[in-house]
């Protein structure tokens, strides 16, 4: 991420993304957003507290709760000429939108032969340690990646959150963006003033290293980057890589990361089973098999409901502590 | 009940339109009975889901839009596709998995799809298209523009939630979608009866939308009903749910042959020889003057060459080259 010594400004994960929806809206009359309690309220998260303000509740739409409704409702406008971003408070909502999302939205530019597009954002939360128990706390980014027509963003930063969203909007796809409910707040960076957009599908070096490659997505980047400094202090040089997309993916960015330091750990807040770990790690090893000096490992969140109490839900998530001992082990030094 | 519509004068219903229903409805018989034969000869991959005894709703409908409104299909989507305009040679095409097809073969017969004629799409999910058309309304009404939006479903569907979504959120936000249920009376190989509690219409009641029940086996009487919801909704004044009763002469598919044990033979016979919609309209246009038995075998025999062309255009069309698998995933 380029770093200008001169801007200084600093913004929170959450108003990154507010000033990306701003900005787009200011550009395009077509980009309307909906969802419960998005206007006045900004959002349960308050993320968008304001942009009612600006824009009026004829864009900034407070719908019923019917999430599968309005997300197909969506589809169609994409279809008739609109770029609505649709606003699923809680990313376990996807299960409610799945057929929408999955067998409309992905599937009808293909199905037309191309003739008909989905323009549209579906914007969904992610993220334990919130206490909000088993059907709150999901972090589902693996689920859309599955089907082939939709692409899925995960910003780990302020500065990506805002260039990716606006890039996002101006997809003539159907993109699926999970943001961090911790990272709302937590989160804080440089966000140029200005208009700019990360192209969907490149990675970043969030931190260069030599010793050993984390792959790290979404939350997981602070976690990393927490353990790389970690493993600096006991002479361990860490890469952090963050794909920012996991489709399209950015696999070279990933393999010649891993060719350089030829040790990895692919480290996600989803499920650990069949999920983005797993489909990372086999990028790697099918691409950089010979210059790993071992298996590719993986940290995601256990296999298991997200609880509800403290002391069973943190043990849930991957630790700055798992990272770091999991690399020490694996570098051995 | 349909005695509003009926009691609409559809005398009123200009010459040249009266005839243009007859025509429409012959086109989809002679394109449905074509897709019977494809099928049959193992022409036709996949499955065929006939839309024959229903074809006075898609055309009455259809007959009241403009070019540019926008409709949802269903699986029994030909009819839909057809009566909004679509072109039999590419439609024929698409169905055979042709390159040439609407979709590059890449649909098929539950995926018609075709921008310039307003259509958004056949859909292989039922009650799927609810969210797109009201959607697509939606747009209109935002974009100022006067285009309305229906939604062709059958009676299935109203065992899906989201087209009760759907209704809530076009009657809160007065779009431009009219909600056509098919009522053929039989959900796959189940009697409606079985699946659905109830009253039909009063499930629009129940959201305050304007809706009106009607004979699907008369033209006339879907035309004028269809067009007095459809203006309705062009002016701003809202959403519509209308039901069509109606029968579907084949199977759920055509494979679907040994119908007994769901459907009694007297009761389709009885649909057929009493209530066939291209029968009955002919008639009438014979019994009011407004056509002799040589024009309407005209009309059909014109038609008929047209189809068998269109069939011919389509069995001589090359595939889709496999290259093209994975283009068009992304715009």
């Amino acid at each position: 991420m380029p770093e200008l010594a001169t801007a200084v400004r600093e913004l929170s994960f959450g108003d990154a993304i507010k000033e990306a929806i701003a900005e787009e809206m200011r550009r395009d009359p077509t980009v309307v957003l909906m969802g419960e309690d998005v206007a006045e309220a900004g959002t349960t998260f308050k993320v968008l507290v304001g942009l009612v303000d600006e824009f009026g509740k004829e864009r900034i739409i407070d719908t019923p709760i019917s999430e599968a409704g309005f997300t197909g409702l969506g589809v169609g406008a994409a279809m008739a000429g609109m770029r609505p971003i649709v606003d699923i408070m809680f990313g376990d909502f996807l299960m409610i939108i799945m057929d929408q999302v999955a067998n409309q939205a992905a599937k009808i530019h293909y199905m037309s032969g191309g003739k008909w597009k989905v323009p549209m954002v579906i914007r969904a939360t992610m993220g334990a340690t919130r206490r909000s128990a088993a059907q709150h706390s999901q972090s589902l980014h693996a689920w859309p990646s599955h089907i082939p027509g939709l692409k899925v963003v995960v910003p780990s930063t302020p500065y990506d959150a805002k260039g990716l969203f606006k890039a996002a909007v101006r997809e003539d796809n159907p993109v699926v963006i999970f943001e961090h409910k911790i990272s709302y707040r937590k989160v804080k960076g440089h966000v140029p003033d200005e208009d700019y957009i990360i192209p969907l599908g490149v990675a970043d070096v969030k931190r260069e290293g030599t010793d050993i490659t984390l792959i790290a997505l979404s939350s997981m980047v602070q976690v990393a980057l927490g353990a790389a400094k970690m493993l600096e202090e006991v002479g361990i040089s860490a890469e952090v890589v963050d794909p920012r997309t996991t489709w399209p993916l950015d696999e070279k960015t990933l393999v010649d990361s891993v060719k350089k330091t030829s040790r990895c750990i692919v480290i996600d807040e989803g499920y650990f089973r069949y999920g983005i770990t797993g489909e990372l790690a086999s990028v790697i090893q099918e691409q950089a098999f010979f210059d790993l000096d071992g298996p590719v490992r993986r940290l995601g969140a256990m296999h298991v409901p997200i609880p509800f109490s403290p002391s069973l839900e943190d043990v849930t998530v991957p630790s700055e502590r798992q990272v770091f001992d999991l690399a020490r082990q694996m570098v051995n030094r | 009940m349909s005695t509003a519509a009926t009691s609409k004068s559809p005398s009123k219903i200009p010459t040249d339109k009266l005839l243009r229903l007859y025509k429409q409805m012959v086109a989809i018989r002679l394109f449905e009975e074509r897709v019977n034969d494809l099928y049959t000869r193992a022409l036709m991959p996949g499955l065929a889901h006939l839309y024959i005894g229903e074809e006075a709703i898609a055309v009455g409908v259809c007959e009241a839009l403009r070019k540019d409104d926008y409709i949802t299909s269903t699986h029994r989507g030909h009819g839909h596709c057809l009566a909004k305009g679509a072109s039999p040679d590419l439609m024929f095409a698409e169905l055979l998995g042709k390159e040439a097809g609407y979709c590059k073969g890449k649909g098929g017969s539950m995926h018609i799809a075709d921008p310039a004629t307003g259509n958004l799409g056949a859909n292989a999910i039922v009650g799927g298209s609810a969210g797109i058309a009201t959607g697509a309304a939606y747009a209109s009404k935002y974009l100022k523009q006067d285009r309305v939006a229906v939604c062709f479903f059958g009676e299935g569907a109203l065992g899906q939630g989201l087209l009760y979504e759907e209704l809530n959120l076009a009657q809160l936000w007065k779009l431009p979608v009219i909600f056509v249920c098919e009522n053929n009376g039989y959900n796959e190989y189940t009697h409606f009866s079985e699946s659905t509690a109830g009253d039909v219409s009063a499930r629009a009641d129940a959201f305050g939308m304007a809706n009106e029940t009607a004979d699907g086996q008369n033209v006339r009487d879907v035309f004028a009903v269809a067009s007095k919801y459809i203006e309705r909704a062009r002016r701003g004044e809202g959403p519509a749910f209308l039901q069509f009763k109606t029968y579907r002469y084949h199977g759920h598919h055509v494979g679907d042959i040994a119908r007994a044990y769901y459907r009694p033979k007297a009761e389709e016979q009885e649909w057929v020889s009493q209530r066939d919609p291209v029968t009955l309209h002919g008639q009438w246009l014979m019994d009011n003057g407004v056509a002799d038995r040589a024009a309407l075998d005209k009309i059909q025999a014109d038609l008929i060459t047209e189809m068998d062309a269109a069939v011919e255009f389509a069995i001589n069309s090359p595939y889709p080259d496999p290259s093209k698998v994975d283009q068009d995933i992304y715009a």
